[in-house]
């Protein structure tokens, strides 16, 4: 008996997240059709799904895991770039149904491959080296593809670390990516129905994946590395496992980022360090290891500094102010405590999980 | 039969010999104490014999197996499962979830079958719930089985180690001092469910204590370690009236 009830206690929770992704997305749907959405929020749609898929996907490192990274938009660039590549390569001679497809599984297996590598040197150290080298590979990333040429002519590819003449390509070639330039005429494969589902399937990968017997591991990892490994769990490679996932997540946010823009490039602005202390600041916000709390603090914080636009310089003011609200709503021992007396559950009658204990 | 045989063991931490020389042999069910003053090296020879240090010298065989320098998670694959001094459980996970991770290696199923819940993800799902609450309950925690670890009386805390423990299957249970900071009447149910593993779960044991009751209670034999040295082993009755022992650690 009390066995069921946990296989369907973290179902159910399961199910609530993933139904708050689905509600969200039929209400703006029918707000669209009935033409009652700003152009602003239309623009806004995809990229909230996006923040959503690299807040929930940082979340797996960071509250799952235990591990600070501080380059998750290094990932979302190699996802983006690798993917904008492949798309554009192809935007002739493929229909844009299967060849999206296609950019999505490539930008979300490179992207965590590169996390692999990064990776299996790295998660073999204690200590906060994850840290230090996201941090530089978000930068070295962003470097990398800022002068990297590559081209096309009937003689085949082309490529350069120099400039675009320096590929010596012919009349009839095309410059696929231009440097600084970055990709240009990537298909606008993105939409919202796209990135409503990519959401929901990253919650259930997620979601899934800790409740199950290698979400444990995980978790036992980050709760105690020496209890973890006296009970046999190989350290290095649970580690691994979530980081890559993670990473892979976060190729999978870049695929619908690069399809969603005409222009692609590598910026401080776009995949910098700003970008992944961003992701990182709506992890912390919604609840380090809580999946639906990074979904939820994703949408508020990308929403409110646009919603605001009018107030021009005072928008970050509020934005801040906001952000430590949030934090002590979230975080303070007093604020918990008002919170669990005026609680829905408790309000509708039933017991908090800490009444119980 | 010897289940476990340790020779000549030692380590250097620079110019410290914290352990030299130790040796111990302890038969397949037996229930085994490893005492001594504080500094002793008795949780060092823990951590040596679950790989957490690597031996400077010396040899150490599991069942006939050479695990001498293993990795810890291969010894204890091999058999060799333990508690800790200062508890260390994860204390983020639920009391059901403690066990489950420490079933990791008897049930599998791959992490796409996880994501995916396919069928094997339930069956397996299944049979790792009963198995673990077949082992809260043996400890009487299965009441608090949804609870956080973090939220269980020490009492309690100190068995779900052992619970957890159990759970890795092995062949030898390690644990160190398990009544520290236990009332007398926890102590006494602490003994009777030391007993109770070894008898129902066909365990060997060995243990670190200072509660003396308890020592002189359950243990058969022990081995006392001093500075690093075995001072004296054998019948626990024997030992602990040792002169030696008595100066050295139990007090004139």
């Amino acid at each position: 008996m009390k066995t069921k009830m946990n296989l369907t206690k973290s179902t159910k929770s399961t199910l609530i997240t993933v139904g708050i992704v689905v509600v969200a997305y039929i209400v703006m749907q029918i707000l669209g059709g009935a033409g009652m959405l700003s152009s602003l929020m239309k623009g806004l749609l995809v990229p909230l799904c996006i923040y959503a898929i690299m807040a929930v996907s940082l979340n797996l490192t960071v509250g799952i895991l235990g591990e600070l990274s501080l380059g998750h938009a290094g990932f979302m660039c190699v996802g983006a770039f690798v993917s904008a590549f492949f798309s554009l390569y192809f935007k002739e001679t493929m229909a844009a149904g299967p060849r999206f497809i296609i950019a999505i599984i490539l930008g979300g297996v490179v992207a965590a491959l590169s996390g692999l590598l990064i990776g299996i040197p790295v998660l073999r150290l204690r200590g906060d080296y994850l840290a230090i080298v996201t941090l530089a590979f978000g930068e070295i990333i962003k470097n990398i593809i800022n002068v990297m040429y590559v081209g096309r002519d009937e003689q085949g590819i082309h490529f350069s670390m120099k400039d675009a003449y320096s590929m010596n390509l012919s009349s009839e070639g095309q410059i696929l990516i231009n440097g600084a330039q970055g990709i240009t005429g990537t298909p606008n494969d993105s939409n919202f129905t796209v990135a409503a589902i990519l959401l929901v399937l990253t919650l259930i990968i997620v979601l899934n994946l800790v409740n199950s017997r290698p979400g444990r591991a995980i978790m036992a990892i980050r709760d105690n590395r020496i209890a973890a490994e006296s009970v046999g769990i190989n350290i290095t490679k649970f580690k691994l496992l979530a980081f890559s996932i993670s990473a892979g997540l976060a190729g999978i946010a870049g695929v619908l980022y690069a399809h969603n823009l005409s222009i692609l490039q590598a910026q401080p602005k776009n995949f910098g360090y700003n970008m992944s202390i961003m992701i990182l600041v709506y992890v912390v916000l919604g609840g380090m290891g809580n999946i639906r709390g990074s979904l939820i603090a994703s949408v508020i914080l990308v929403l409110l500094p646009e919603l605001m636009r009018q107030l021009n310089d005072y928008r970050m003011l509020i934005y801040s102010i906001v952000l430590i609200v949030m934090m002590i709503f979230n975080w303070s021992p007093k604020a918990k405590e008002f919170r669990e007396k005026y609680s829905i559950k408790r309000l509708l009658g039933k017991k908090t999980e800490k009444g119980e204990a | 039969m010897t289940l476990l045989d340790v020779r000549n063991l030692g380590i250097s931490f620079g110019g410290l010999r914290a352990v030299d020389n130790f040796e111990i042999q302890i038969k397949k069910g037996q229930l085994y104490g490893l005492i001594g003053p504080n500094g002793a090296g008795k949780t060092t020879v823990f951590n040596l014999l679950t790989g957490v240090y690597k031996p400077s010298d010396g040899k150490i065989t599991l069942d006939g197996k050479n695990i001498t320098g293993a990795a810890t998670i291969d010894i204890n694959k091999a058999g060799i499962a333990r508690t800790f001094q200062n508890i260390r459980l994860f204390k983020d996970l639920s009391v059901l979830d403690n066990v489950k991770v420490g079933l990791h290696n008897q049930y599998s199923y791959s992490t796409i079958t996880g994501i995916l819940r396919l069928p094997k993800y339930f069956k397996v799902e299944k049979e790792m719930n009963e198995k673990a609450m077949e082992l809260l309950k043996v400890f009487d925690l299965d009441k608090e089985a949804d609870f956080l670890a973090s939220n269980l009386p020490y009492g309690k805390q100190r068995k779900l180690e052992i619970a957890r423990a159990l759970a890795t299957n092995p062949k030898l249970l390690l644990l160190d001092e398990p009544a520290a900071g236990m009332n007398p009447n926890e102590t006494s149910e602490l003994m009777d469910t030391i007993r109770f593993v070894r008898d129902n779960f066909d365990m060997t044991i060995l243990l670190i204590e200072h509660d003396m009751k308890l020592v002189s209670g359950i243990c058969e034999e022990l081995t006392v370690l001093n500075f690093g040295q075995v001072l004296a082993k054998g019948k626990t009755a024997e030992v602990l009236n040792d002169p030696q022992v008595i100066k050295a650690y139990l007090g004139e």
